[in-house]
């Protein structure tokens, strides 16, 4: 386990490492002068102010000069300056971030209460009336574009009923708990997919255990069938779905890009797709960075979770 | 990714009602045929298969016999409700929605299939090539993809997108650049068990190359993983479009796909313009849904073909 953990690790610095190359190569292979997109289209009439901006910033230098130079701010913990906001990266994703967790991990909980007792259900009651009709909601949930889902709830809940506002709180993470009417309807679309795919999981897992040996020693031994199934099935059929929180990490970070935009919800998500269209690269490769690490770790998180749940799992 | 395991397969197909059922069979079918019988006892396969063609007759066919003009604006015609002469409405643009939904479907489509064939392709290659050799080949080839795994495929498309604003076919080229990772891990897990098999040993003493063991005996091996997952590449190629067209970043006017049609349609929907979403919206459920039904089905069949090696 200890040789597995150290392998694993050394392999994960590699990954981020490939990652921060290739996010760099890319970026800087965007057509287009970023001293034109900062200073405005008149810069090009002032080579002088061009040129002193290239210097200021490093872009006079060749690029493997401008990624050794970032990553060198990398290490020291410095992620770079935003020019279109006027912040540096570290405290707009420091913003954001929250916001994000508040969402992603809101809609997380409220799909885990959901859909595990959903795919128990379903397991049991296999090829029943209920099965198809939460089988059918999954595949609905799961095909569905998440912004139209969005604007359909939006169209009935806010528009139609009033119930809940159709815009996220703008403020910071106590505005969000205070307005949850206004939290609700991205909570609430953010875990409708998430509830299609975990109940998904949870059912066919619980229907892989329920077949196994130990199932029917305990029911030889004399448990209730009600037993067998809540203490025994039930805890090794959450396996699969650990490992599934592991890997959802990296959305907790990354935040939910479509959702934000249908609720105008200022989280991570939304971050990256305005600076996307801003070509605000330091925020990008910042955010990349974050989310990479992120990524790595959950999956991590997941083997290791998932060794220590199932004792038969053993890694060399 | 999409949710694992389809209702499990019946287990006894075939028998004909009033025949003696434990009559052995005098030759053994064909593991196509045995995989095409279990997947035609599907109900939710064919349910799809039909399905899925009836949108492509509706989408590649349909606009023969219904003419809408989808090229010129024709604002005297914007916004109107579905009544006689557009059943499905206009748009704010004017343009028939009916008509809209069968060439917009033919660009998702298109690029959905096109993108998840050339995903599957790459994703095979690689995965196959990096399993099959092993070693450094290995940890370097599955680091990339590692790598590139880390950075969710919505972003990365976007990042991509946004820096060269994309025609169809560079559009189709982007998203199988972003989504053939998954396909070639699980190929690659296929090559790892499959290279020490002994008949691509046995090819390997006779003197067969490298070349001939990953394109004659790995990828074919593999034949049930490689179509099952691009089954569900069709379905999460088409969405990735629809979520990048929402972000407008998608296919340019005046073509559209299904898509834009649904973020052209969300601008006006709060004025009431209903009838600008729901079809749109619906069109894409049911074909991802299509999709999905004839995946899972397809998984089923070729484990009735794995039961019986």
């Amino acid at each position: 386990m200890i040789g597995f953990l150290i392998r694993r690790l050394l392999q994960a610095a590699i990954v981020v490492l490939i990652v921060t190359v290739i996010v760099f190569a890319l970026l800087r292979s965007i057509p287009g002068n970023v001293a034109v997109a900062i200073l405005g289209p008149s810069a090009y009439r002032n080579p002088a102010t061009l040129a002193q901006f290239n210097a200021q910033y490093g872009f006079d230098k060749p690029w493997y000069s401008q990624y050794l130079l970032w990553l060198g701010h990398l290490l020291q913990g410095n992620l770079g300056f935003s020019w279109t906001l006027d912040q540096s990266v570290a405290s707009l994703l420091g913003q954001r971030l929250p916001k994000t967790v508040i969402l992603v991990g809101f809609s997380t909980i409220i799909a885990l209460i959901v859909a595990i007792p959903i795919g128990v259900w379903q397991a049991v009651r296999r090829n029943k009336p209920v099965d198809y009709g939460f089988t059918g909601l999954s595949f609905l949930f799961y095909a569905a574009p998440t912004f139209f889902v969005g604007t359909v709830l939006i169209l009935v809940f806010s528009v139609k009923l009033g119930w809940f506002g159709p815009e996220a709180p703008q403020g910071g993470i106590v505005n969000d708990l205070t307005d949850w009417r206004d939290l609700t309807l991205p909570v609430i679309t953010l875990a409708l997919v998430t509830i299609a795919l975990f109940s998904r999981y949870m059912r066919s897992s619980v229907l892989d255990n329920i077949t196994e040996d130990y199932v029917r020693t305990a029911r030889a031994k004399g448990a209730s069938g009600r037993r067998v199934l809540w203490r025994h099935v039930m805890r090794n059929s959450l396996i699969p779905i650990a490992t599934l929180l592991g890997l959802s990490i990296p959305g907790i970070l990354s935040g939910a890009l479509i959702t934000e935009s249908v609720f105008n919800y200022p989280g991570m998500g939304y971050l990256f797709f305005q600076s996307a269209q801003k070509q605000d690269y330091p925020t990008l490769l910042g955010f990349i960075i974050v989310v990479a690490i992120a990524t790595v770790v959950g999956s991590l998180v997941a083997d290791i979770l998932y060794a220590v749940l199932d004792p038969r799992v053993r890694y060399a | 990714m999409t949710a694992t395991a389809a209702p499990s397969a019946p287990g006894t197909p075939g028998a004909p009602q009033g025949a003696p059922a434990a009559l052995p069979e005098t030759k053994p079918r064909g593991m196509f045929l045995r995989g095409l019988e279990v997947f035609l006892e599907n109900k939710l396969a064919v349910i799809g298969v039909v399905l899925l063609a009836a949108i492509f007759i509706f989408c590649f066919i349909g606009p023969f016999f219904y003419h809408t003009n989808q090229v010129t604006v024709n604002l005297a015609n914007e916004n109107l409700p579905p009544g006689p002469g557009n059943p499905l409405g206009t748009d704010q643009n004017g343009y028939d929605i009916l008509g809209r939904l069968m060439v917009g479907g033919q660009i998702s489509l298109e690029v959905g299939l096109a993108a998840a064939v050339i995903a599957t392709v790459l994703g095979t290659l690689w995965g196959a090539i990096a399993g099959y050799f092993g070693g450094v080949t290995d940890a370097i080839m599955m680091r990339l993809v590692d790598a590139l795994l880390a950075i969710p495929t919505l972003f990365l498309a976007l990042v991509v997108v946004s820096i060269f604003p994309p025609t169809e076919s560079e559009l189709i080229l982007v998203i199988a650049l972003t989504s053939w990772l998954t396909t070639s891990r699980l190929i690659r897990g296929e090559a790892l068990t499959l290279r020490v098999r002994d008949y691509v040993q046995a090819m390997r003493v006779m003197g067969g190359g490298s070349a001939r063991a990953v394109f004659r005996h790995i990828a074919p091996n593999a034949i049930g993983t490689i179509v099952v997952n691009a089954t569900f590449q069709v379905a999460d190629a088409i969405l990735l479009v629809v979520a990048l067209s929402y972000l407008g970043l998608g296919i340019r006017p005046p073509q559209t796909d299904w898509g834009g049609m649904l973020n052209a349609g969300i601008n006006s929907v709060y004025d009431g313009y209903w009838w600008q979403i729901f079809p749109a919206g619906i069109a894409i459920i049911l074909v991802v849904i299509a999709i999905n039904f004839i995946g899972d089905a397809l998984r089923d069949s070729f484990e009735v073909r794995l039961q019986r090696r």
